[in-house]
């Protein structure tokens, strides 16, 4: 009989809002990070690395980008005979359909594909952030303390403490009480939305909470299962955690890779991170061109001047650029002599000549000034920027937009085009 | 499937130097990402030849290596696969393969056992993208018994390293020398053959009886004027790496766009082993021009007009110009280095200056201990 000590089920279906057009099309997880990943690799590399080799994703919005990249799991090694990686999709029953309506949910639905492994842990990931992580000691950590539950926890500064749900703990790492972003935080520990499950408990749970709409592991789940007296721990990770729920912090976090020693260091030999690579040449840069403090991809060619940025694979950056503490993703072309600074391009965008983007005055995104701020000009993937227009700052664009778009070829800070649907 | 194929990639050529102290030819890395091998088996994969063996002998530890799996080239398959066959001791038989010809006879229950009706024929040292099956079909029309690849070399280029081909108005191969003391022409042979899958058995097994052992001397010149044996005269890009100066062109030609374009961007492309190396690194005060950088590289000083292959490590203030230096190599602070290539996973220390003639490349191999940071 088929038997895995610990499975993980990673939640991938979200759509990641707060991150705007870069999530127009493709679901958070599967957004580019850091010259040639994309965010799911993260937690994927931590669960081989980890020896966990049973993962399900669980996939609900625009799923089409994150089905292709992880395939059947080879570049995880999580193609496998028994076990490896499964794509787990809603799914229509005899019964009733629906849609993965929660966390708790999602994972209530998957019952089935949890229960042929029978293990004797359930891991419970996110697809959005960026960390190293060895579950493995987490696991320890669980069984060590008996515990019913595990909750993956990270210290973070007093005065942010009331942006996470934070745990109050006993001296045995043993959670008395959650707190949800509380104004008046009494703890520092704030959960990392990752958690390890006895099967038992989690199965019992679910099954009861079946009919709670919504059902979500942060609000219905571990509420329940702390009143009637489960043993929850608290595990304490002190490595780099880093959310790239915003644009802000995408944007940061991106950045911090290119200091000189970065803290999240990616070229440790230690605990690699995987990620399916299709273009394998090296990258070209000309003569004329200028790098400095860069991460740059591979199969990219640079004619142009690079400052401060993250630059992915198979970019062409034309003579006569000069591009500033920005983020390209892959496939991306930007023409001769366009002046960037401080954008977020998605894949495949192509940039004609001559464009001037993130200049001007910093004014609030009249859309969505909780989205498009930080004074960033967001492109959306597959999007099309016409030859010879200025574009501000707080912007956001996706689509094949044209001259006919820009007012007097002018995009002002904190203005947007949209063409959804276009192609 | 037509075809299977065979990988000669046992070789050894003392035309290379310190370079395959270490490695077979085959192994050789090239243009940044890739080894000599990779174009071999990517174009018998883009030809979709599904079963391919690959013989080996001198030094095969990197080719081993390298051919660890063989889903890189899709060759992960039920039908076909990836075969690779290394010298063995049977009942039989027990010596080492004593020629091109002697490593298929040796074998020669894979070439038996399969059905395919024709053999492709490819040495693991040549840089190129080709279609067999355009080769296939000459070979057909033809109605050849073998079908040589060849290549007008410019005049150059040293024609008498290669097979010397002469060829009549319907390209049939009237005269064929190897390697002649003084060349007698420009068109020579690029070491890939198609041979019908029958032909080559009986070839094989009446050379293994006269104790014979080379493909080309004893199988291809003895024949050249009782069997039809044709020229397909490739127009292509066409590089053989097995001399140290042709190496290092070969790998600065791709500094040209066109070369780069029509290796790199135009379908098909060239497979190769995924190593999972993040992305390139420049720090503060790089300066890189006209170079070709690969994955898991940290670059602090100056290069200009080299190939940095994987994971090397340029130091502060230290200038690369006109070389290039092979994977895993650490090049410390302050250091000078021209018209050289550098061996992989060398140790480069601090202030230390190495420098070649442009017509004398300098071949650096260097084992200092490392501390790593």
């Amino acid at each position: 009989m088929i038997k895995k000590e610990m499975i993980a089920m990673l939640l991938a279906g979200g759509q990641g809002s707060r991150l705007g057009v870069l999530t127009a099309n493709v679901a958070k997880p599967a957004v580019a990070f850091g010259g040639k990943y994309r965010i799911i690799d993260f937690p994927l590399s931590n669960c081989i690395n980890s020896g966990v080799d049973t993962v399900g994703v669980l996939t609900q919005y625009q799923p089409l980008r994150l089905n292709t990249h992880i395939g059947i799991g080879i570049p995880w090694d999580l193609d496998r005979n028994i076990g490896g990686v499964s794509i787990l999709p809603p799914y229509e029953k005899s019964t009733s359909s629906e849609w993965y309506t929660g966390t708790a949910n999602a994972i209530y639905q998957n019952l089935e594909f949890m229960e042929y492994y029978n293990p004797e842990y359930v891991l419970i990931l996110g697809g959005d952030h960026i960390y190293k992580m060895d579950y493995e000691v987490m696991l320890e950590f669980h069984k060590a303390n008996k515990a019913d539950i595990t909750l993956a926890t990270i210290p973070v500064p007093m005065e942010e403490a009331s942006r996470f749900g934070v745990v109050i703990t006993d001296e045995n790492k043993k959670i008395l009480e959650f707190e949800e972003k509380p104004e008046k935080p009494r703890s520092n520990l704030a959960s990392m939305g990752i958690y390890i499950f006895s099967w038992k408990v989690l199965r019992e749970a679910l099954i009861t909470l079946k009919d709670q709409k919504g059902c979500d592991f942060g609000k219905h789940i571990i509420p329940y299962c702390h009143e009637r007296g489960d043993r929850i721990f608290a595990y304490e990770y002190n490595g780099y955690w880093k959310d790239v729920g915003t644009l802000g912090s995408y944007w940061e976090s991106n950045m911090e890779l290119i200091d000189l020693v970065p803290v999240f260091n990616l070229y440790e030999e230690f605990w690699k991170i995987y990620t399916k690579s299709d273009i394998i040449p090296p990258q070209y840069i000309s003569e004329d061109a200028v790098i400095d403090k860069a991460i740059i991809g591979e199969g990219t060619e640079i004619y142009g001047k690079v400052y401060n940025s993250v630059i992915g694979s198979g970019v062409t950056i034309e003579e006569g650029v000069e591009i500033r503490d920005s983020i390209v993703m892959n496939g991306v072309t930007i023409g001769k002599n366009c002046i960037i600074e401080k954008a977020i391009i998605a894949d495949n965008v192509v940039i004609g000549d001559d464009v001037i983007m993130g200049e001007g005055e910093e004014v609030p995104n009249k859309l969505r000034p909780d989205i498009y701020a930080f004074g960033l000009v967001t492109i959306g993937e597959n999007s099309t920027v016409p030859s010879g227009v200025k574009i501000g700052k707080n912007t956001a664009i996706s689509g094949k937009t044209t001259l006919e778009d820009y007012k007097e070829n002018c995009l002002e800070s904190g203005e947007n085009i949209i063409k959804a649907g276009e192609r | 499937m037509r075809a299977i194929g065979i990988i000669l990639a046992g070789g050894n050529s003392n035309k290379m130097g310190k370079l395959t102290t270490r490695r077979a030819i085959a192994a050789m890395p090239i243009a940044g990402g890739y080894r000599s091998i990779d174009f071999a088996l990517s174009n018998m994969s883009n030809s979709h030849i599904q079963k391919v063996a690959v013989f080996t002998q001198y030094n095969a530890k990197s080719l081993n290596e390298h051919l660890n799996s063989s889903k890189w080239w899709d060759f992960g398959r039920k039908q076909g696969g990836l075969f690779v066959f290394t010298p063995t001791i049977t009942a039989d038989n027990g010596f080492w393969f004593r020629g091109t010809a002697d490593a298929m006879a040796q074998n020669i229950s894979f070439l038996k056992n399969s059905h395919e009706p024709y053999v492709v024929i490819a040495s693991g040292d040549g840089v190129y993208k080709l279609d067999y099956n355009k080769v296939l079909e000459y070979h057909i029309n033809k109605k050849a018994d073998i079908t040589i690849v060849t290549k007008r070399v410019p005049a150059t280029e040293d024609a008498t390293r290669f097979g010397c081909v002469q060829v009549d108005s319907e390209n049939r191969i009237t005269d064929f020398e190897e390697k002649p003391i003084v060349s007698t022409g420009n068109l020579v042979s690029a070491g890939i053959y198609i041979i019908r899958r029958r032909q080559l058995i009986e070839f094989l097994e009446k050379a293994e009886e006269e104790e014979r052992y080379d493909f080309v001397q004893d199988i291809i010149v003895r024949h050249k004027n009782i069997k039809r044996i044709y020229s397909y005269e490739f127009e292509d890009y066409w590089s053989n790496i097995a001399t140290v100066d042709s190496y290092f062109k070969t790998n600065m030609d791709f500094l040209n766009k066109d070369i780069r374009n029509y290796f790199f961007k135009q379908y098909p492309d060239v497979y190769s082993r995924i190593e999972d190396l993040p992305p390139a690194k420049y720090n503060l005060g790089s300066k890189v021009s006209n170079s070709l950088i690969s994955s898991g590289c940290i670059v602090n000083g100056e290069v200009s007009n080299s190939i940095l292959f994987k994971k090397a490590y340029i130091g502060n203030n230290t200038v690369i110009k006109n070389s290039i230096i092979l994977n895993d190599v650490f090049i410390g602070d302050n250091v000078y280095i021209e018209n050289c290539i550098v061996e992989s996973r060398d140790t480069i220390r601090p202030n230390s200056t190495y420098v070649g003639e442009p017509d004398h490349i300098r071949i650096v191999v260097e084992h200092n201990e490392r501390f790593v940071l």
